[in-house]
């Protein structure tokens, strides 16, 4: 009976140790970064408090640009994969009710839906670089219409990568945030009972698109408010994607940050704390509009909802099936294109295949492969170990004392989400300089397991409450301690889940690229780090090695996540 | 003997039922009916000690001397039978049975035990066999087999014959108290069907 009550007497610690390891380096990161906005920076001088920095940032020429150009951008991106997501939700819950399994369109979802998990695991850099290549005046896209069709003997002179408005970076972001939106919207249908109200609005004569917008997405969208506030406030403040297919001159703000950061003359830091807290503020006026206008527009759409229009069924069909190929075959070739460069030797426009085949770009890295291989495994690893004891920690309190949920509220969950990573990070960094922390592997992890942690839980959560209780009852009754009901039954029980979880953290850590860089103080290179800093120089060869590499690393991870349950289960018919 | 003393439950400060007092001596069983909502089952998730918090109790639970109320659940030594088998789907059959075997008996005679519970179910040689792939009477079965491995010292039975079909049920009614008889435990079977209440032949307590 001791031992009981001691397991069980612990438990309440993870919760409370979650949350200091969540609130913990976020307070500090923003009171890090507000000090030195406000002039103070005693390392660097800066003694009294005064709004000169920010007047300086008010007048830097390139600030209104940049800020107009980080608003339009994340606003629009986050429009548009919201707006695909919603089409296509509507569209996938229809081939999964009729069942109508020949017909052609339906298997087309089929295919959409199967492709949007890989896609989702493509870390958003890998995309990108793959996407610069496709789309690039003497990109891929425009050799095969130069091989098929126009003949064009010089690359058009267009500005497509990095062009001024900022549209090749909305569609990289819309790339990897319309199927993350979409899993999020199939996630939560179950919750509302979707598929009853579809049927009920189709018996009353109403086409299955309108029964979707009139029934379903009133009910869904509070479910996936946070998840859309994340790709908001993550669109706004990107810098890997920013730096790969943004434009340069100028920058959108969070890269015109970071590089004032990387200034030689380090009193250009007040002028990126500023900038810093000024992103902040821009990501909570971006929210608050969305919030606003979310309200507006129900006001404006509450009459239609009951007008009585009821469509006839088919219309956007198309437009769905064709927004969901393209997606996915852009993805697609996009992260193809950056396996071939990778392994070509020379590959000159316009041909639309390498000329010369050659494994030489991966021997001339391979020793700088290893080690950032070995990096960011072992960063990821260790985030996702530490991230599921807490959350296994969290879910089992949350059982055993039987609170209804161990964090504050969802909104915990998401803070770091919420806050853009430039902001608290760049506090972060200047505190643990401070600290002398800076460019530890405690740091680094720590960071990491900041963006981990709220996705391994979001994932785990929901099947880990679904758990029939009644098996982890049936154990106590044969004599098992909870300890042995964990590991024997309930752990074993949700592998998949638990595993498909650790995948996911993992590919957040692959693809973390500011708090590497920031918490890592530069002393850490990931593959994401190397990509990145890549795709400054020229050579497409190098950037297809790291980048390819960077794709496939959380593609491994996921493939393992659900082959190993099916190899362990493939016994068992009911976990199948 | 298994004696109940003074047990009410409440759910929000509703009672569900009050001052049940209830001996059941080894070997015997009674039933205590109701229609469904009554309180039945978390009577016998109270006696597991696991009832959700929401619920608030009173009363004694005392079994051959010995109060339970503060034991844990996995130290009452109280088996219980579901409607739901509830066998591990991660566990074959046979290792389904030794999760419930206590752990001081050791390796031979571990399997030695559980061959002999296999044979005395009539499901020889399905040691390796998927819960999954068995009938429903034989996983009712290996069911009763698993909470009598673990030595419980009281029997609960939850509705465990409702979802069997006529003829199955009748044998395995049979089954389940010939094994209470055998193993000498007091049996407290919660049920809202008539003929399970007379099958058992003890004394029936309406709630």
């Amino acid at each position: 009976m001791a031992t009981t009550i001691r397991t069980v007497s612990l438990l309440p610690a993870f919760p409370f140790l979650t949350q200091l390891l969540f609130l913990l380096p976020i307070a500090a990161g923003l009171f890090g970064v507000l000090l030195p906005a406000l002039g103070y920076l005693p390392d660097l001088g800066g003694d009294q408090f005064h709004f000169e920095v920010f007047r300086q940032l008010l007048e830097h020429p390139a600030l209104l640009h940049a800020v107009w150009l980080t608003l339009f951008s994340g606003i629009a991106a986050t429009f548009i994969s919201l707006s695909l997501a919603i089409l296509l939700a509507a569209m996938l819950s229809r081939a999964s009710l009729s069942g109508n399994k020949n017909n052609k369109m339906a298997s087309l979802f089929v295919i959409v839906r199967r492709g949007l998990i890989p896609l989702i695991a493509v870390p958003h850099a890998a995309m990108a670089l793959g996407l610069a290549f496709l789309v690039a005046p003497s990109g891929w896209i425009v050799r095969w219409f130069s091989f098929l069709l126009m003949g064009w003997e010089t690359p058009p002179e267009w500005v497509t990568v990095q062009d001024p408005f900022g549209l090749s970076l909305i569609l990289g972001l819309v790339l990897k945030e319309t199927p993350y939106l979409l899993l999020m919207i199939l996630a939560a249908l179950p919750q509302i009972r979707a598929q009853e109200y579809i049927r009920i609005g189709q018996s009353l004569g109403y086409g299955n698109l309108r029964s979707w917008l009139k029934l379903v997405l009133p009910q869904v969208y509070p479910l996936i408010r946070l998840p859309v506030f994340a790709v908001l406030a993550f669109s706004l403040s990107v810098v890997d994607v920013a730096l790969i297919l943004g434009p340069s001159t100028p920058p959108t703000l969070s890269v015109l940050i970071l590089r004032w950061i990387d200034n030689p003359d380090l009193s250009f830091r007040f002028l990126a704390s500023a900038g810093a807290v000024l992103l902040l503020l821009l990501t909570l006026g971006a929210l608050l509009f969305w919030r606003v206008s979310e309200w507006l527009l129900l006001q404006k759409w509450r009459n239609w909802l009951s007008n009585g229009k009821r469509g006839n069924g088919n219309e956007a069909h198309k437009l769905a099936a064709l927004s969901g190929l393209l997606l996915l075959g852009t993805a697609f070739l996009s992260v193809l294109g950056l396996a071939f460069w990778s392994l070509s030797l020379r590959w000159p426009y316009p041909h639309v295949l390498p000329q010369r085949w050659t494994s030489r770009n991966w021997e001339r890295h391979w020793s700088s492969i290893q080690e950032t291989s070995f990096t960011t495994l072992e960063l990821g690893v260790i985030a996702v170990v530490i991230a599921l004891i807490l959350v296994v920690g969290c879910l089992e309190n949350e059982q055993w004392r039987r609170v209804s949920f161990s964090f504050r509220s969802q909104w915990l969950l998401y803070l770091p989400l919420l806050i853009p990573q430039a902001t608290f990070l760049l506090g972060i960094q200047i505190l643990a300089v401070r600290l002398e922390m800076d460019g530890t592997f405690l740091l680094l992890v720590w960071s990491h397991l900041l963006f981990v942690l709220p996705y391994v839980f979001l994932t785990l959560a929901d099947p880990w409450r679904n758990l029939d209780t009644r098996f982890p009852q049936i154990g106590q009754c044969l004599g098992a301690s909870p300890l042995r009901v964990l590991f024997r039954i309930k752990l074993p029980l949700l592998l998949k889940p638990l595993l498909v979880a650790a995948a996911v953290g993992f590919a957040v850590s692959v693809s973390q690229y500011l708090p590497t860089l920031f918490a890592g103080g530069g002393r850490f290179a990931t593959l994401t780090t190397e990509a990145v800093s890549y795709a400054a120089g020229a050579d497409r060869r190098v950037i297809g090695v790291y980048g390819f590499l960077q794709a496939l690393f959380p593609w491994i991870a996921l493939l393992l996540a659900l082959a190993i349950p099916r190899w362990r289960f493939r016994n068992r018919a009911s976990l199948l | 003997m298994l004696k109940l003393e003074n047990i009410s439950l409440k759910i929000d400060g509703n009672p569900l039922f009050s001052k049940l007092n209830l001996e059941v001596n080894a070997g015997q069983v009674k039933t205590v009916m109701g229609p469904s909502g009554c309180g039945k089952s978390s009577l016998l998730a109270h006696l597991c000690g696991t009832l959700p918090s929401v619920f608030q109790t009173s009363g004694k639970i005392i079994l051959h001397d010995k109060t339970l109320d503060d034991l844990p659940p996995h130290e009452r030594k109280l088996g219980i039978l579901f409607q739901d088998d509830l066998l591990f789907p991660h566990l074959s059959v046979g290792e389904n049975l030794a999760f419930a075997l206590p752990a001081k008996i050791r390796r031979h005679e571990r399997h030695d035990k559980i061959e002999q519970a296999l044979e005395e179910i009539e499901l020889s040689g399905m040691h390796e066999r998927d819960p999954a792939s068995l009938s429903g009477g034989q996983r009712a079965r290996v069911a009763l087999m698993r909470t009598l491995l673990a030595q419980p010292e009281a029997l609960l039975l939850d509705e465990p014959f409702s979802k069997l079909d006529q003829e199955l049920r009748g044998r395995f009614r049979k089954l389940v108290f010939a094994h209470a008889v055998k193993n000498s435990l007091p049996t407290l079977l919660v049920t809202h069907d008539h003929a399970d209440a007379q099958a058992a032949g003890g004394d029936i307590i309406a709630l």
